[in-house]
């Protein structure tokens, strides 16, 4: 029997969502993981010397990044008991549908974790939010959208290996360059009120990176399976 | 112990005399002095070093579809040479930073894309370690070997929208260089020796890959 991509990358997306909402182990452990990124990371600096509002886009970016990782590595960890994801690739289910299955999943999850951050860093920080919330928003959901493409692929490859707790990062932080310059630049950017044509470059520079990654993992993906 | 091929001595030979050349026989730069030579192995070894990581994608690609052994050890061999001239562009780098722009390190556009260059594939060899299955390692290997070409131009586009300190492009640049023709010719020789190791290198290295994988049960066959 055959099944569509967009049913079985709902199924496997739903399947994972509802494993992570009737546990809720990572998502809370990856929300308090990054409230206390945000309570560290202030005393990392001299707040009499750098305001908050110019601390407040670089630690948002950094502590978005690692808390992705968290459940990154979590996506791909849960197919590893009783060999799931055997169960998973020998299915009917198209192989591109896993890989976009557990994406969205991801994404889902990078974004609650992200909703947590952001009035966090937004509160703690005394940001002048504003109307900037709308495009900070929009800045958090093409941001998350790359990093969930690649740290997904990554994610289905570390788990195989020795130490994948410490390749993950190490194989999908480059990556994540071009993503977090963007979101941080533009973040600052906007807190301080700069004009929409300085943004302007960097939202062009994330587009680009989400649709050629998007498509290129999702192409991958199938690759990463014996023939 | 193997015996040096002629490609290898060739390399060896070309490297020396490119090197002669530039120490003894090509004019001193005259704002930066002795410290300008550093150019005649940094810009080789950069060119190396993209040769050797296009190197790695091409064969990566080709494998994923005819799934050859040889060309994952390509592969294999071409990134670990690669990682060593990189090495080595962010050390002569610095060396030549130092005297003329008064600093070992700036976080300018392009000293930036090398030392992401050099995590991507410092990250691919780790991943390759690893992985203890042959026939995944070469299939994920594979997989990030195309991923980092495509990560490269988004770096490079990243850090250009910070503004950049390094000297602009003497040779490779519209209209005609702007070098005296010795340090030109210097410049050539240079590229032409480092490219030639490049090749015993990567021979060698890919050499020491087969016999490895003889001995190696379970290995490629």
């Amino acid at each position: 029997m055959g099944v569509g991509l967009a049913g079985a990358t709902w199924a496997i997306a739903r399947k994972d969502l509802l494993i992570e909402l009737r546990t809720r182990t990572t998502f809370i452990a990856a929300g308090v993981f990054a409230l206390l990124g945000v309570s560290i990371f202030y005393f990392a600096w001299d707040p009499t010397a750098i305001p908050a509002v110019d601390l407040a886009p670089g630690v948002l970016w950094v502590i978005f990044t690692f808390s992705g990782l968290l459940g990154l590595h979590r996506s791909f960890g849960l197919e590893q008991e009783s060999r799931a994801i055997d169960a998973l690739v020998t299915s009917a289910a198209p192989r591109e549908s896993i890989f976009l299955g557990k994406a969205l999943a991801n994404l889902v999850f990078v974004l609650a974790v992200q909703a947590i951050a952001i009035p966090a860093v937004a509160l703690m920080y005394n940001l002048p939010l504003g109307g900037t919330v709308l495009a900070l928003a929009g800045f958090a959901v093409l941001a998350s959208v790359g990093l969930v493409a690649v740290g997904t692929l990554f994610s289905a490859m570390a788990v195989n290996t020795r130490m994948a707790e410490l390749l993950l990062p190490v194989l999908a932080l480059p990556f994540f360059v071009p993503i977090v310059m963007p979101a941080a630049q533009a973040t600052a950017k906007l807190l301080a009120g700069r004009p929409a044509d300085e943004i302007y470059s960097w939202l062009k520079l994330l587009l680009a990176f989400d649709l050629v990654f998007v498509f290129a993992c999702t192409m991958i993906y199938p690759w990463t399976f014996e023939e | 112990m193997n015996r040096p091929t002629p490609l290898t001595l060739a390399a060896i030979v070309a490297v020396l005399a490119a090197t002669a050349r530039a120490i003894f026989f090509t004019p001193l730069e005259a704002v930066q002095g002795p410290a300008q030579k550093i150019l005649y192995v940094h810009a080789p070894a950069a060119w190396v070093a993209f040769l050797a990581f296009g190197v790695v994608a091409l064969v990566s690609i080709v494998y994923l579809w005819l799934r050859d052994d040889r060309l994952d050890r390509i592969a294999e061999s071409s990134a670990e040479v690669g990682v060593v001239f990189t090495t080595v562009v962010l050390i002569t780098g610095p060396l030549w930073g130092k005297p003329v722009w008064g600093t070992y390190w700036t976080w300018d556009a392009r000293l930036t894309l090398t030392l992401f260059l050099w995590f991507v594939y410092v990250g691919y060899l780790l991943l390759r370690g690893a992985v203890e299955d042959p026939a995944m390692r070469a299939r994920y290997s594979a997989v990030l070997g195309i991923l980092g070409a495509l990560l490269i131009p988004f770096i490079h586009l990243s850090v250009y929208l910070f503004r950049t300190l390094h000297p602009l492009p003497v040779l490779m640049k519209p209209g005609a260089p702007s070098m005296p023709r010795e340090m030109l010719i210097t410049l050539l020789a240079a590229f032409a020796a480092f490219t030639l190791l490049y090749a015993a290198l990567l021979r060698t290295r890919y050499r020491y890959a087969v016999e490895r994988d003889a001995m190696t049960p379970g290995g490629f066959a």
